[in-house]
């Protein structure tokens, strides 16, 4: 195995672009578990950990622009107020360990379906930013999920960054797993609430090949808080619409029976985690009148 | 050549004392030395090739591509066993390499030596095994019908334990019934199996090796080596975990072949996927149950059918199906009982002995029959139980009356009286919440739910086994002050013998210092670390070799201070009758060392009878009782366990400390086959064989364990004290399903229970 470690971004691209075979890792938390499992043996690894860029975010013309390599563990600390959806999830990803290591930018390079990150980046239309030796390109994080481990990322690529705009208003991300801790999800969700563009977001885990951006789902609700004018007036919606925004949210899934949790199940959940999560969010936003 | 072992300890105190255990920093550091650390210069690793299938027949086994692969040293197969090619604890059915027919999905094939680790995996791939695809048999009841194929010579019924006792057409004024349903729990010790096998150079061969019972590998290995049990010495390497995974053989065999065959030092250590197929597991069960009842609450009869899935071999099986049977109604006076346990041989994962070893299954069962009877009678659960408690004196479904402290309805005022821990606080910090950390509810659609449950089991090994332990004890001077060294085969498996045995010297000889030895086979078996019996029989050891010392000590004195009668040993001194100090023992000892084996019985039992299951048929009984307070989001079917309070009847807490950590390490094991833990099997594969989806309770589930430990003093045994170990694993599942039901309203009859079993 060839262990390759650039000290610059321009480095790094040029070795992705000569070996475009090369796998990176940044906290090593998928692919060193898929190693010692002697599930995958890479002819090349990438180390991106020296690279300080990856580690750096700030603010990018109104989005915030946040490094590949920032992990879970500083999202929480240093981006809660700013991206509490993300940082909501970034709390339910594996142990505290996991977490000082763990990346935002290695959960959509594996880009499982289960990735907790995915679904509050669905939720807040984010942007993924790759980049290779021919320059950068930024695709929509709804585009970006191509399959089941697989994203919209070309071979001599590699995920320079993610971009989003700060939270201006109510986010929430729930989970569901089969213990309390540490656990994979069996489903997951993530709602984000932008009274500047009366709008509602919704991103969907673990119910499908990829995760889900419930588009039918936020047109919905968006619609009900419209025709109440309920952004203006302040008030919870009608129980029965809030039922049938659940029952989207789960239409929206493609979920499978597999060792985590049943199909039924997971539909079945998501639907009271989208009324939960609506109605948490809501209330906050009342609450900011 | 000798691979680095955990120290030789001292720990001190006596018995009663909270005694720390002495590699306790070292294990929290990570300094403990596990048997998967075993290290010697120049050693091999040994890597295995495994069934792909459940049940298939072996055509052909080419080893040409594997044995030219880079560092490989050996590549061993069924025609390298040079002993016999079968073993098992019960049964010599299981093949160390099979030959012609693999029963099961990960059955060991054939064998790799080489001088790295991924050297030996990678060569291992090449070995090219034909295999004969068969339909497995995945059902014990399909296993069961005549039409079945036949998995082993005698057909597939493992054994079948009939009880009959009192009047078999008894009827009653209250009925009710019910099935219900186990799925397959893991011992899942952190450690996993692991050993290192040291060749002598003149045939023979050392094994460092963690184990439970090394005399019991040694006698297995022998005969499958072909080797004289001289010719295979065992030595205890660190343990971590066992809970009855470590009673089969799993890589001994393998690395002693791979040993002999190199003449080079071979290691063997799994990986994690490969620990959940090279240890049986606890048995899946489905159990039919009839309870007959008076209508002011007594038991009239039970009624059960309860079959257990053993998997391709029998392991402990025939053991677990026992005490299935024997205590299926659970620790209540019942006059009459019909009870058919059986246990069947299939093409799964083979299962054998767990924490609770058969008692955990019927647990559910008996308890859920218990609450449902409660219910028809319209009777508090608690009353119903209380009502037709074990006593003293009570005979069970075998016939044998239980003599000694039978405290269940005790235990279960002590439980159902503790206060309940306050209800759920209105916007409660999330880790207190049914989804914990994951945000799944702030307090919509939880309710809480309280239930109760009492188990019992034997401990010690039952039905006319030949039990024993052994234990050599030597006094000598070091540095001018006494020094003591006990020396056993008993296997330090997390449970505290360590420090027992050390207690147990310094309480019966007075001494400071004493030093347990490493465990191996250069002295006489102390049977093994499972049915809660090593701080009795082996304790028993221990304390008779030192009485022999103190008896040896008094007479030495006796004999050079010329003295009489009334001479005792206190607190390194020769005391006379008038309490004065007469020499120190140091002195008295000077050059002498005083050396003393001894061998410790518990007491006889007998066979069951094949015909009604009647016999006294085990020596000691242990009871606990468990209440549980859930909180559960009915609309996700998700379970916060809030509080379990327990009581048990320890007989002498030797260790309360060690104690109170089996009580709670005990009731997470029962928890977690309670509401997570499970090994998924799909015709024959296992599903989830890590521990990213075979998931263990963490600490946001585990909740605190309230106690109340009884020291009632068991007349027969050593101190009083009684097996401690596999009660909390007995009734903590078994009220946690109890106050799931209670708060959720309905039935749930399988475990572990599964969101969508709540809420669908």
């Amino acid at each position: 195995m060839e262990f390759l470690q650039p000290a610059t971004w321009s480095e790094a691209l040029a070795m992705k672009a000569a070996k475009p075979e090369a796998v990176p890792i940044a906290g090593g938390t998928d692919l060193m578990v898929e190693i010692n499992l002697d599930h995958r043996r890479p002819a090349t690894i990438i180390d991106l950990t020296h690279i300080k860029e990856l580690t750096e975010w700030g603010m990018d013309d109104g989005r915030l622009r946040i490094g590949a390599g920032v992990t879970y563990a500083r999202i929480i600390d240093e981006l809660g107020d700013r991206l509490p959806g993300l940082a909501m999830a970034s709390r339910t990803v594996g142990s505290p360990q996991i977490r000082n290591r763990g990346t935002v930018g290695g959960n959509l390079g594996t880009a499982s379906p289960a990735g907790d990150a995915h679904p509050p980046l669905l939720a807040t239309e984010a942007i993924v930013e790759l980049a290779s030796t021919k320059g950068t390109r930024q695709v929509a994080a709804n585009e970006f999920f191509a399959g089941p481990k697989k994203n919209a990322m070309r071979a001599d690529e590699l995920i320079a960054a993610f971009l989003v705009e700060p939270a201006r208003g109510p986010q929430q991300f729930s989970k569901v797993g089969t213990r309390n801790a540490m656990v994979i999800a069996v489903c997951s969700l993530a709602l984000a609430v932008d009274p500047k563009r009366k709008h509602v977001g919704i991103g969907i885990g673990s119910a499908g090949p990829t995760p889900i951006r419930a588009a039918e789902a936020e047109t919905f609700i968006q619609e009900v808080l419209e025709e109440h004018r309920l952004w203006e007036r302040h008030v919870h919606c009608e129980p029965s619409a809030l039922k049938q925004f659940g029952e989207l949210v789960a239409a929206a899934a493609k979920p499978i029976d597999d060792v985590r949790g049943t199909a039924d199940y997971r539909r079945h959940a998501l639907a009271v985690l989208a009324r939960r999560t609506f109605r948490w969010a809501w209330d906050d936003y009342r609450k900011s009148k | 050549m000798k691979p680095r072992l955990a120290e030789e300890t001292t720990s001190g105190g006596r018995v009663g004392d909270r005694v720390r255990r002495p590699d306790a920093v070292q294990k929290v550091r990570g300094d403990f030395p596990y048997s998967s650390d075993l290290q010697v210069d120049g050693m091999l690793w040994g890597a295995t090739v495994r069934s792909p299938h459940p049940y298939a027949r072996i055509e052909s086994i080419d080893t040409k591509a594997a044995k030219a692969a880079p560092g490989v040293k050996a590549v061993l197969t069924f025609e390298d066993v040079a002993g016999e090619n079968a073993y098992g604890l019960e049964i010599a059915d299981q093949p160390v390499l099979a030959s012609d027919v693999v029963r099961y999905w990960g059955e060991a094939v054939a064998l790799v030596a080489a001088e790295h680790p991924e050297q030996a995996r990678r060569a291992a791939d090449k070995v090219k095994v034909e295999y004969a695809v068969l339909k497995p048999v995945t059902d014990p009841e399909q296993a069961l019908l005549p039409k079945a194929p036949k998995l082993h010579p005698g057909g597939n019924v493992t054994r079948h334990i009939k009880i009959r006792h009192g009047d078999q057409n008894a009827t009653a004024e209250v009925v009710v019934t019910g099935d219900y349903e186990i799925g397959m729990q893991d011992q899942a010790p952190l450690g996993p199996e692991s050993g290192l096998a040291i060749p002598d150079g003149e045939g023979g061969v050392d094994l460092y090796i963690a184990t439970q019972w090394l005399h019991i590998d040694q006698k297995q290995l022998a005969h499958v080596l072909g080797l004289e049990p001289h010719e295979v010495r065992l030595t205890m390497a660190g343990i971590g975990g066992a809970f009855g995974a470590r009673e089969d053989l799993s890589m001994q065999a393998h690395a002693c072949m791979l040993a002999l065959k190199t003449g080079r030092p071979v290691k063997i250590s799994y990986s994690r996927p490969e620990s959940f197929v090279g240890h049986v597991h606890r048995h899946p069960g489905k159990l039919h149950y009839e309870h007959g009842a008076t209508k002011d609450g007594k038991l009239v009869y039970v009624k059960a059918r309860i079959v257990l899935d053993g998997g391709a071999y029998a392991s402990s099986s025939t053991a677990v199906i026992a005490n299935a049977s024997c205590f299926a109604v659970g620790p209540y006076q019942c006059p009459n009982a019909t009870i058919d346990g059986i246990v069947a041989y299939t093409n799964n994962p083979p299962c054998g002995a767990m924490r609770g070893f058969g008692s955990v299954q019927n647990c559910y069962a008996h308890e859920a029959q218990m609450d449902k009877l409660a219910a028809a009678l319209t009777m508090d659960p608690v009353a119903l139980r209380r009502h037709n408690s074990l006593e003293t004196g009570s005979a069970l479904i075998t016939g044998q009356v239980i003599d000694g402290p039978v405290p269940v309805a005790e235990l279960l005022r002590l439980v159902h009286e503790r206060p309940l821990p306050a209800p759920a606080a209105k916007n409660a910090d999330l880790t207190a919440m049914p989804g914990g950390v994951s945000n799944t509810t702030h307090g919509e659609s939880v309710k809480r739910g309280i239930g109760y449950a009492a188990g019992f089991k034997n401990i010690g090994y039952s039905e006319g086994f030949n039990d024993f332990s052994t234990a050599r004890v030597r006094l000598s001077v070091v540095d001018g002050k006494p020094r003591v060294e006990v020396h056993t085969a008993g296997a330090e498996v997390g449970q505290g013998l360590v420090t027992i045995q050390a207690q147990i010297a310094g309480t019966e000889l007075g001494v400071r210092d004493v030093m347990v030895l490493t465990a191996d086979t250069e002295v006489g078996s102390a049977g093994s670390s499972s049915a809660s019996r090593q701080t009795y029989i082996t304790g028993g050891a221990v304390k008779a070799a030192c009485e022999a010392v103190r008896e040896r000590v008094v007479a030495l004195a006796q004999s050079e201070l010329k003295s009489g009668e009334g001479l005792r040993l206190e607190d390194e001194n020769i005391v006379g009758a008038d309490g004065n100090v007469l020499v120190a023992l140091a002195t008295l000892l000077g050059e002498e060392v005083i050396d003393e084996l001894r061998v410790f019985r518990p007491r006889k039992t007998s066979p069951l009878d094949p015909d009604t299951g009647q016999a006294n048929a085990h020596m000691q009984f242990a009871f606990a009782a468990h209440r549980a307070v859930v909180d559960v989001d009915t609309e996700l079917g998700l379970v916060k366990v809030v509080e379990l309070a327990t009581a048990q009847d320890v007989g002498k807490a030797i260790n309360p400390q060690a104690v109170e950590g089996q009580l709670e390490g005990g009731a997470a094991q029962g928890l977690g086959l309670a509401v997570m833990e499970e090994i998924q099997v799909q015709d024959g594969v296992i599903k989830n064989p890590s521990f990213t989806d075979y998931l263990l309770p963490t600490i946001l589930d585990m909740p605190p364990v309230r106690m109340d430990i009884l020291e009632l003093g068991d007349p027969n045994s050593p101190y009083g004290l009684k097996g401690v170990g596999e009660p909390p694993t007995i009734s903590s599942g078994p009220a946690i399903l109890a106050a799931i039901r209670a708060a959720t309203g309905r039935p749930v009859t399988r475990v572990p229970v599964r969101p969508h079993d709540l809420v669908l």
